[in-house]
């Protein structure tokens, strides 16, 4: 009898157990409310346009075979592990046995090699297949030569394993395989439906969560993908992701308590200092992969072709003031043209340019005189930036920072489509231009001072520098290779080929009551991983 | 009257043609385009969009084919929301502009109609300098310093508001932007009221109609509201088409899916067939918009008959 009762009472206490922490969980999963600050273009991959606030979606509602935990470091996605052939030029990946899309049908590696050929399919005319081109075959199916299906890509043992073969060794291969272009396409349902298969009613994704609303320009709606393989670790019930392009908008709903996080950019450069002091636990600024510099155009006949007028305009710049003054801290002073971050790399910059601003400015105002310069004989300089304020703000201080140099400077601005198709024709003296990186390699940043690459807008071109770039991009210890890359990079800013300026800082609003955030170098944050406190 | 509907929609289509060939011509002379952007396209890549987008035709014979698919009710697809078409766009976007145009309109006409008619009766008293004091005030202090002020003082300080956001069309939501756009038509209309009343009170018909002993209230209501309301009328027929169609600076700001910022994003992405959709639905509705006004005016002035 006295067993029984103790046996009843544990039964009642574990059950009222069970029934308060289910009680708990339900009050502690939630749906997330994020503010970005654009829209998603498709959630077919190969028609993204290639926004920060794009990919957040992206990684959210799909996921390739390899993914980022909170800080960016990577871990096994679709695939639960892979092997590289000797040559490096063989990627073979198991696909998880538990992997399903959205509707419960299973991921195979079929849908990663029709997803990977619909993304250099040239009828889809993607903007980014070019990530892909370290595939064999790849570039050449995207110029319309060969068939799709003769991409370096097989589906072997019945769809359980993904073999990739590239022309090239890439070292950052598997950070590459986080990037959207990697994602899988549900073939079954792009069969299916054909372009329609992007409509809410019809889509099906393989990620944490999968949309089901979309409201163009207002807000697209996700909840939890039961048949996500590991949907019993995410928290969230589902996430709203608002489009809100005004920033100063977007902190007034983050303050009035509608966002939960403000991402990409959660803020306006201008409210950095009073939501430092007002929103100190909620206002998170980190270094991020990215940088402002100005392009110097070295075509034949311009002014800036020459070296010594190219170093002195960079001697003669403060670029302290462009950071705290200007910019507030939102972005950090730099002499290099990688920014600093990436493990393992160590940015290199022109030793010169660190010296007292009083030694710089006279050694720039004789080299100007060496090249004919003077106030008397003044250098007229055009300078293209793209309307913005901020951009406004930089070139009229930086104009002015040149003036003692003889350097009259004529400020062009125009919205940013004509802005870069000017700098890309060589239509520009000097020319404001900021990138920030697909992945995470100081390879992505230096391409752009090879000579013929698209984004080397100033035609830089130095053939030692070309030779260090290919040297690396052979390597495969990737100590070695960095040393290689830390070479070139050395060559170009002892070459003046570009004036670095800015590192960019992401921003980013974070209700404190949020676990599972953190700031990274990437500034990626998979919404999987997020919670709210108890 | 049917006829005379029959011919203005007859007019219609080659006004709609004219501006449907302007705008498509000076979006193409305008310079960089839809695939200009921080990054530049491998040549291969830009080649893929350009023919993708039949971009690589010449252009008479884009014309033709955009003209083609407008006659058909397709307006194509949009270069920059590739899961929409611009037609599901405006089908999306216009039911958010024409419920905040129609209760700002509404709003305005409640408050600028009896404001433009207590200072016209009152005329040069410090009732009337005070409503035109404020109307002047309306009509200056633009949108995009109200609406930001409005969302801070009670979106964010005082919190009764949501300080953006769609939702449906809640109530709370639709108060901020449709008091922030009503504004300044109160006004305009309060003006315009004013000054058509004055006017109406001088002439001869409502001097006779005092003579006869009528009261104030019944002079104006009976026999002066009606003709000192036709140029108000000429005014809302524009403003109603201008008002529906969505305005860029409150959308932005509330964060409202309407149509006014397709206007200028689509310009600024030289997302042309955006732009060419927007524009044209535009056309469309000031057309209807003036005939329906200009049919109004027979009815309120028996002067005017279409027959």
């Amino acid at each position: 009898m006295k067993a029984t009762t103790s046996l009843l009472g544990t039964l009642l206490f574990s059950a009222s157990v069970a029934s308060l922490a289910f009680t708990s969980q339900q009050a502690e999963a939630r749906t997330l409310q994020m503010g970005l600050g654009g829209e998603l273009a498709s959630f077919d991959t190969s028609q993204v346009a290639g926004g920060v606030w794009e990919a957040q979606v992206l990684m959210d509602v799909f996921e390739g075979l390899v993914k980022k935990d909170p800080k960016g470091n990577l871990l096994p996605g679709m695939a639960t592990d892979w092997v590289v052939s000797k040559d490096g030029k063989t990627w073979t990946f198991r696909i998880r046995s538990n992997a399903k899309w959205s509707d419960g049908t299973p991921v195979t590696a079929d849908d990663f090699v029709f997803g990977w050929q619909h993304m250099l399919d040239p009828k889809n005319a993607s903007k980014y297949a070019f990530m892909l081109y370290p595939v064999k075959n790849a570039k050449a199916i995207n110029e319309g030569k060969p068939a799709p299906d003769t991409l370096g890509v097989k589906s072997l043992d019945d769809g359980n394993t993904f073999q990739v073969t590239l022309n090239e060794p890439v070292p950052y291969f598997e950070e590459l395989m986080t990037h959207f272009t990697a994602y899988p396409l549900p073939k079954h349902t792009v069969e299916k439906y054909g372009t329609d298969w992007v409509k809410m009613s019809n889509i099906v994704t393989n990620g944490a969560f999968t949309p089901t609303d979309w409201v163009s320009q207002s807000s697209i709606k996700t909840v939890k993908n039961p048949d996500y393989y590991d949907a019993r670790q995410v928290a969230l019930d589902g996430i709203v992701y608002n489009n809100i392009e005004n920033l100063n908008a977007m902190v007034s709903r983050y303050r009035g308590g509608q966002l939960d996080i403000a991402h990409s950019h959660g803020f306006p450069v201008t409210q950095l200092k009073s939501l430092k002091r007002t929103l100190p636990e909620d206002t998170h600024t980190a270094p991020w992969l990215g940088n402002e510099y100005y392009v110097l155009n070295q075509r034949e006949g311009e002014p800036t072709a020459d070296l010594r007028v190219r170093k002195a305009l960079s001697l003669a710049i403060r670029r302290d003031i462009l950071a705290e003054k200007i910019s507030q801290g939102a972005f950090d002073a730099t002499t290099a043209f990688v920014p600093s971050g990436i493990h393992g790399y160590q940015p290199q910059s022109n030793d010169e340019l660190s010296k007292p601003y009083a030694e710089r400015l006279k050694e720039a105002k004789e080299l100007m005189k060496e090249a004919g310069y003077s106030p008397e004989h003044p250098l007229n300089l055009h300078l293209r930036f793209n309307s913005d304020d901020w951009n406004r703000s930089n070139a009229v201080a930086i104009s002015s920072m040149w003036q003692p140099l003889g350097v009259k400077t004529e400020l062009d601005n125009t919205e940013a489509t004509v802005h870069y198709q000017s700098i890309a024709r060589g239509d520009f003296d000097v020319a404001r231009a900021g990138w920030v990186a697909d992945y995470n390699d100081p390879q992505n940043f230096l391409t752009l001072m090879e000579t013929g690459v698209g984004n080397n807008y100033g035609a830089y071109s130095n053939n030692e520098y070309d030779k260090l770039m290919q040297q690396a991009a052979a390597t495969m210890d990737q100590g070695k290779r960095y040393q290689l890359l830390e070479q070139a990079e050395k060559l170009a800013m002892d070459d003046y080929a570009v004036i670095p300026l800015l590192t960019q800082v992401s921003r980013n609003l974070v209700n404190p009551h949020i676990n599972g955030w953190e700031d990274n170098i990437s500034d990626d944050h998979p919404s999987r991983w997020i919670s709210f406190d108890k | 009257m049917l006829s005379y509907i029959i011919k203005r929609i007859g007019q219609a289509i080659p006004t709609l043609l004219i501006v449907i060939t302007v705008s498509f011509f000076l979006m193409r002379l305008a310079p960089g385009g839809p695939f200009d952007g921080e990054r530049q396209l491998p040549p291969e890549i830009e080649a893929n969009l350009m023919a993708a987008y039949h971009m690589d035709e010449p252009l008479w014979q884009q014309y033709v084919r955009y003209l083609d698919g407008i006659a058909h009710g397709d307006f194509g697809p949009s270069f920059k929301y590739k899961d929409f078409s611009v037609t599901d766009l405006i089908w999306q976007g216009f039911p958010v502009s024409l419920t905040l145009g129609a209760w700002a309109m509404l709003v305005a006409l409640i408050i600028g109609l009896p404001l433009g008619i207590i200072a016209a009766i009152k005329r040069n008293s410090a009732v009337d300098y005070l409503v035109m004091g404020i109307a002047l005030g309306g009509i200056a202090v633009p949108s995009f310093v109200i609406a930001p002020i409005l969302a801070l003082v009670f979106g964010v300080i005082l919190a009764w508001l949501p300080a953006g956001g769609w939702h449906d069309g809640a109530l709370p939501n639709l108060v901020m932007p449709v008091a922030a756009l009503a504004l300044a038509q109160i006004a305009a209309i309060a003006r315009l009221m004013r000054a058509s009343m004055i006017e109406v009170l001088g002439s001869q018909y409502i001097r006779t109609a005092r003579a006869k002993g009528l009261t104030p209230t019944e002079v104006i209501l009976r026999h002066a509201l009606r003709p000192a309301l036709l140029p108000v009328l000429s005014y809302l027929g524009p403003a109603i088409a201008a008002i529906v169609t969505g305005s860029v600076v409150i959308e932005q700001i509330f964060g409202l899916p309407g149509i006014g910022r397709y206007f200028v994003q689509g310009a600024l992405n030289r997302d042309y067939t955006l732009v060419m959709g927007v524009v044209v639905f535009y056309a469309i509705l000031i057309i209807v918009m003036n005939l329906i006004v200009d049919l109004l005016y027979s009815v309120l002035d028996p002067q005017i008959r279409y027959d």
